[in-house]
């Protein structure tokens, strides 16, 4: 035992230490190539014929659908921009690591980018805690880094060469609340949140402070951690309180299992939630245990603008499912990134940063983008409603 | 008061699968002193194995109970050869090597089971994690208090669980006290060498020492999965860590410790839950593992043995 104890310690070192393994690098498309202007310097023309962008997102781990989704809209955007002849003269590459879900696997991936393959642009990524650790590190070195679909306020706060093409969580609270009061007529809810989460937490202030000044009663608010998979005690303290609505503003693989959970216990009243339910996985884990229950999203797949469904067109015959927000996001963010490039008087780091700033009236598939003094973009936000393992669109709410 | 009974009832529940688990940590390293760290990942496998199984029967025949059977019959025979293939491949090799050898090796089996299994190739499941389906269907078995908002649920399947991890751990003593094979794994484990001069198979027996080991893991993976109702290729990691802390909590290598361990693990782990916060239990089952290292350093049954010069 004696001569044991050392192994077991240094089993435990050994296995803690390989749980924080370095990502491997996935490069995808071609070679990156360009050799960007240092950060901090103006403009040096990069000396290759390839202007590589970075993309950080949640292959795997708990988010995995999320960062798949954004990696294709932003691949999709990247290719039609190619095949449009480029970005002054020359083609555009885009380098994707994985953050594993996890905001330090988030800040190693960007330090890479930056430091050894000097991308132009970070895009990235979709978890709001992510995000906040690579806003960090761009903000640091000068590079711009544009955000698709981060709602939580901070991230852009963290400087001026951090962007975002979404709406941020105060707006996705209000709209939740203003639904839930005028819409579906709600007088006592219930709320749900993930206490691990900036976004989720994010969410339910807005969400209580709306929803109380509008003469709602909050019953309680109740707490789990991302990655919990028993929800049945905090379901139960709910369910005593009888609530005609509970707000659950948490990602897809917790709520899929919230909803499951709480039918089974006999809750079911309507759900109601943010961005972080939209994902196809979501009607997988719940089965038919969400209908009926209502989301706030960036956009809505039965949009019938032709622009919309021109994409829908093109990314089912690339990816062979239906785009959900984040892939709308992600091409946005690649396209308003694309486009900016194209307008930087050079490719140094503050001149693509105020390219993008510059951003107004810029049509993109989840709505209309223009940005304001904090970097944010102003745009209505739609509410879709959870209906045989799909979603059908209710309402825009513009702020 | 019915709040406690509540927490007792769901912390029994899941201790049993911890004690179900830990179960084969104990076992591998009472007859050859490694701690087996793929041991969670064999039981996502068979969470997975299931899973696959519970699918190929369709909607109809999942919850009849020859359908559960079968789903446990799969899992845990197929996990059984994966423990023997493991064992066989990756540790026999490296018996006579130092031991932290053969526990590096563990390791790797461990992150080449769950990271593999969030490859999106062929029959792998890819990472997502996926509703386990519905092979029990979930039910009241007994109510305190007002039916509808009842203060205290015991759920079919909780009991279900519980009766399935008594019958394997009683089943296992059996073994393991009153057979003759478990007399020669008893053997195995006081001294291999010797037990071979003695002319007890010792391959043999180490062999299916492991596929009993995850066969077990097979069946508490699933449990866990009726429990939580998802699965994902990580599950492994985080809780085959669980149960190796409810094993040495125990006294790792002893039977009846990982028992007792797994149940007071999960017992903790509902406690800190129901009257603290989900954030914490993490911490307080690692701080609960130190704490009784501190007091017994061998666990709580486990003997400190003296090193022999």
């Amino acid at each position: 035992m004696r001569r044991l104890a050392p192994v077991l310690l240094a089993a435990f070192a050994l296995f803690s230490a390989a749980c924080e393994k370095k990502s491997q690098p996935q490069p995808s498309g071609e070679a990156p190539g360009g050799q960007a202007a240092q950060p901090g310097t103006t403009g040096t023309p990069p000396s290759s014929d390839s202007l590589l962008l970075g993309v950080v997102t949640s292959l795997t781990g708990a988010q995995a659908t999320f960062g798949v989704s954004t990696r294709n809209g932003v691949e999709m955007a990247i290719k039609e921009a190619n095949e449009a002849g480029g970005v002054k003269g020359k083609k555009l590459s885009v380098r994707v690591f994985d953050d594993q879900s996890k905001p330090e696997e988030a800040a190693q991936s960007v330090t890479r980018l930056i430091t050894q393959d000097k991308v132009l642009v970070i895009l990235g990524d979709v978890a709001s805690s992510n995000s906040l650790a690579m806003a960090e590190k761009a903000q640091a070195a000068g590079v711009p880094m544009i955000t698709p679909a981060s709602t939580n306020p901070a991230v852009t706060q963290k400087g001026d060469f951090i962007f975002r093409v979404c709406f941020i969580d105060p707006f996705q609270g209000f709209v939740m609340a203003k639904f839930a009061r005028e819409n579906l007529k709600l007088d006592r809810v219930a709320i749900l949140q993930d206490n691990k989460s900036a976004y989720s937490i994010g969410l339910t202030e807005v969400f209580t402070a709306k929803f109380k000044e509008m003469g709602g009663t909050l019953l309680a608010t109740e707490s789990y951690s991302q990655g919990d998979t028993d929800f049945r005690a905090q379901l139960t303290s709910i369910k005593k309180l009888k609530p005609q609505g509970i707000y659950v503003p948490g990602y897809y693989n917790d709520v899929g299992i919230i909803a499951r959970q709480a039918r089974e216990l006999g809750l079911t009243v309507p759900m109601m939630g943010g961005d972080g339910w939209d994902s196809e996985k979501l009607f997988e884990l719940a089965g038919d245990t969400l209908d009926g229950s209502y989301f706030s999203n960036h956009y809505s797949p039965q949009n019938p603008d032709p622009r919309v469904k021109n994409f829908i067109a093109n990314y089912k015959a690339a990816y062979k499912s239906v785009p959900d927000a984040l892939a709308a996001l992600g091409y946005d963010a690649a396209r308003v990134a694309i486009a900016a490039l194209e307008r930087s008087k050079d490719l140094s780091g503050p001149a693509i940063r105020d390219a993008i700033a510059q951003t107004q009236g810029f049509e993109g598939v989840a709505g209309k983008i223009s940005l304001d003094e904090q970097r944010n973009a102003v745009k209505s936000a739609a509410i879709l409603k959870v209906a045989n393992g799909t979603t059908e669109f209710v309402t825009t709410i513009n702020p | 008061m019915s709040q406690l009974l509540q927490h007792l009832i769901n912390g029994i529940a899941s201790g049993t699968i911890y004690a179900l688990i830990a179960l084969g940590y104990t076992m591998v390293y009472g007859v050859l002193k490694l701690i087996n760290f793929a041991h969670g990942d064999v039981m996502m496998v068979g969470v997975y194995m299931g899973y696959a199984t519970a699918f190929a029967l369709g909607r109809e025949a999942r919850g009849s109970l020859g359908g559960v059977l079968l789903i446990f019959l799969v899992a845990m025979g197929g996990c059984a050869l994966l423990g023997f293939l493991i064992e066989r491949f990756a540790y026999r090799p490296l018996r006579e090597k130092p031991r932290l050898t053969a526990l590096i090796t563990a390791i790797g089996i461990s992150f080449t089971l769950s990271y593999g299994f969030q490859l999106d190739i062929g029959f792998l499941p890819g990472s997502a994690p996926r509703a386990f389906p519905q092979i029990i269907k979930p039910a009241q078995w007994f109510t305190l208090g007002d039916p509808e908002f009842p203060d205290v649920v015991l759920w079919n399947w909780q009991v279900i669980s519980l009766v399935v991890a008594v019958g394997l751990m009683t089943g296992l003593q059996f073994l393991v006290y009153r057979t003759r094979f478990g007399r020669a794994m008893r053997a195995v484990s006081f001294d291999h060498r010797v037990a071979a001069l003695m002319g007890i198979p010792t391959d043999r027996v180490i062999s299916v020492t492991f596929m009993i080991g995850s066969a077990l893991a097979a069946g508490a993976g699933l449990l866990y999965a009726i429990k939580d109702t998802s699965v994902s290729p990580l599950m492994g990691l985080y809780v085959g860590l669980k149960a190796f802390v409810a094993a040495v909590i125990g006294g790792i290598g002893n039977v009846p410790g990982a028992m007792v361990g797994g149940l007071l693990l999960g017992l903790v782990e509902e406690f800190v839950v129901g009257y603290a916060a989900s954030t914490w239990r993490d911490a307080v089952a690692f701080g609960f593992l130190i704490l009784v290292l501190l007091v017994r350093p061998g666990g709580l049954f486990g003997r400190v043995a003296a090193e022999k010069v």
